[in-house]
C-alpha cells in the first residue's frame, strides 16, 4: 500500500536548484534506500519529507508530497504532528544531556502522552532491541551509552511518539561495522510495523537493508527500482556506472 | 551462515532459499536418473519422452538459484564461508544440471535403440545409478551439514562405480568384438553406462567442492 507519494518534486535553496522533477512511490511497511555522491540531494528530498527545510531561508518546495494521500504542504498541515508521525534518526547519534529514561520519555511528555509512561518507555526500549542492555540502568546518562546503543536510543525516542514513518540520514556512519549490522538487524524488525527511508553514503548498506533503492545525481532521480533489480541488472547505465564505481 | 546470533538474517533468509531450492532440484534430478533406468530396463518410450520434456523444468530451475546466488552476492555481500557457500551452492545446481542432462541423455538413447532386446541383462548399470543416487542424496545432506567427513566417504564410492563401468565396458567389447553384428546393441549399452559413469564423477565434483566450502581448501578426490 502506498505511504509517501512524491510527484514532480522540485526544491530550491534561493536561487539554486537541489531537486529536479523528483517522482517517487514509496509503499508502506518497505524500506526505501536513497543513494548517491555527496550534494546529490538525496538527504534534501529526505528532509523533505517531514518538512524539516522548513526553517531553511529561502528554501522553496514545488511538486507534491502526500502521505497516506494527503499534501504534507497543505497550509492546513500540523508540522509538529507531522514531525511525530515522520519521525528522523539523523547521522550521529544524538541523545539529549539526560538520563537514558527521560530521553525516550521526552517526545512523549512533550505531547503530553504520559499515562502509562514507564511502559511506553519500555516498548519503545524493546522495539530498539536495546532494552535489556539497559533496563538495569535507566537513571544513567545516555551518554555513558556506546555509539551504537546511543543510535539505538535515538530510534526508541523516535518509536516512543509512535510514528508511522522513520526517516534515517546516515544513521550508520558513526558506528563501527558490529554495530552497524545491528540497527540493520533492528531496521528490518522496524519495517515490520513501520515505513522507512534511509540515506546512506554506503551503497552496499542500501543493497543489505532496502527494498527499493533511488539514486540520485545532481539533484535529478536517476533510476528507482528494486533494490534486487538495482544491484543485479540496472535499467539505467548511469546506475551501473555508479555501483560499479565507473565514473567520470 | 544459518547459526544462532548471525547479525545477517537477510542473507540467512536469501540463503534458506537457495538450499530449499537445491534439495528441491536434487531431487527432481534423482527421479530423473532413476527414471531414466526404469525407461531402459522396459524399453520405455513414452517415459522417455517425459524425462527429456522434464529435463527442460530443471534446466529452468538451474537458472533461478542461479540469479538467487547473484542477487544474494550483489545485495548481502557474503564474505568467507558465506561467500564459499553460495558459490559452491552455483556449482552444485550447475552439476545438478549437467546430472540431469546424463539422465536425458539415457533416454536419448532408449529412443535410438529398435526393437531388439537388450544385448544382455541389465544388472550393474542399475547398480551403477543406485549409487550413483545415493552418492548424490548423500553429498546433498554433506553440503547442508558442512561435512568433509562424509564428503571424502562419497568421492571414495565413486571407485565403485567406476570398477562397475570397467566391467561393463570389457563385457561388452568381448561381445561386439566376437559377433560384429551386435555393436549397435552394444553401443547403446555402453552409452547408458557411460553417462551414469560420469554422474558419478559430477557427485565426485560437488564433495570437492564442500571441502572447499567448508574449509577453504582444494582437494582433488576424483583421483
Amino acid at each position: 500500500m502506498l505511504k509517501i507519494n512524491a510527484q514532480h518534486v522540485d526544491f530550491y535553496y534561493g536561487a539554486s536548484q537541489a531537486l529536479v522533477d523528483i517522482c517517487m512511490e514509496m509503499a508502506e511497511r518497505e524500506i526505501t534506500a536513497l543513494i548517491g555522491p555527496s550534494g546529490c540531494g538525496k538527504s534534501t528530498f529526505l528532509r523533505c519529507l517531514n518538512r524539516m527545510n522548513d526553517t531553511i531561508p529561502g528554501a522553496r518546495v514545488a511538486g507534491k508530497i502526500e502521505l497516506d494521500g494527503r499534501d504534507l504542504y497543505d497550509p492546513k498541515v500540523d508540522v509538529p504532528d507531522l514531525r511525530r508521525r515522520v519521525g528522523m534518526v539523523f547521522q550521529k547519534p544524538n541523545p539529549f544531556p539526560q538520563s537514558i529514561y527521560d530521553n525516550v520519555a521526552f517526545g512523549p511528555r512533550v505531547l503530553g502522552l504520559t499515562q502509562a509512561l514507564a511502559d511506553r518507555v519500555e516498548q519503545s526500549l524493546r522495539g530498539a532491541a536495546l532494552w535489556d542492555d539497559v533496563k538495569d540502568h535507566l537513571s544513567e546518562p545516555a551518554q555513558n551509552l556506546s555509539l551504537g546503543q546511543q543510535q539505538r536510543l535515538c530510534i526508541a525516542r523516535v518509536l516512543a511518539v509512535e510514528p508511522e514513518v522513520i526517516l534515517m540520514d546516515e544513521p550508520c556512519s558513526a558506528l563501527d561495522p558490529i554495530a552497524t549490522l545491528a540497527i540493520e538487524e533492528l531496521m528490518r524488525e522496524l519495517k515490520q510495523r513501520y515505513t522507512i527511508v534511509i540515506v546512506t553514503h554506503n551503497m552496499q548498506q542500501a543493497a543489505r537493508v532496502s527494498d527499493r533503492t533511488g539514486l540520485f545525481w545532481l539533484g535529478r532521480l536517476v533510476e528507482f527500482n528494486l533494490t534486487e533489480k538495482m544491484f543485479t541488472h540496472p535499467d539505467q547505465i548511469q546506475t551501473e556506472d555508479y555501483i560499479t564505481g565507473r565514473l567520470g | 551462515m544459518l547459526e544462532a546470533h548471525h547479525l545477517r538474517s537477510a542473507l540467512d533468509q536469501r540463503f534458506i532459499q537457495i538450499r530449499d531450492d537445491l534439495l528441491r532440484m536434487g531431487q527432481m534430478v534423482d527421479a530423473a536418473i532413476d527414471r531414466s533406468v526404469t525407461s531402459l530396463k522396459e524399453r520405455d518410450r513414452a517415459l522417455a519422452h517425459h524425462i527429456i520434456a522434464d529435463d527442460l523444468i530443471i534446466n529452468a530451475l538451474r537458472s533461478t538459484i542461479e540469479e538467487e546466488c547473484l542477487a544474494l552476492i550483489a545485495t548481502q555481500q557474503p564474505t568467507a564461508v558465506d561467500l564459499r557457500a553460495v558459490v559452491t551452492a552455483m556449482f552444485l545446481t550447475n552439476e545438478m544440471e549437467r546430472i540431469a542432462d546424463h539422465a536425458a541423455g539415457i533416454a536419448k538413447t532408449v529412443l535410438r535403440m529398435d526393437d531388439e532386446p537388450l544385448l544382455k541383462p541389465l544388472v550393474d548399470i542399475p547398480k551403477m545409478a543406485e549409487l550413483a543416487r545415493d552418492m548424490l542424496k548423500q553429498s546433498l545432506d554433506a553440503f547442508l551439514a558442512r561435512d568433509i567427513q562424509a564428503a571424502h566417504t562419497i568421492a571414495a564410492r565413486d571407485d565403485e562405480i567406476d570398477r562397475l563401468y570397467r566391467n561393463i565396458f570389457a563385457e561388452l567389447l568381448g561381445i561386439m568384438a566376437h559377433d560384429p553384428t551386435t555393436v549397435s546393441r552394444g553401443t547403446y549399452l555402453l552409452w547408458c553406462g557411460h553417462n551414469i559413469e560420469r554422474i558419478g564423477d559430477r557427485v565426485t565434483n560437488i564433495a570437492e567442492r564442500i571441502v572447499f566450502m567448508t574449509t577453504g581448501a582444494r582437494e582433488d578426490l576424483n583421483e
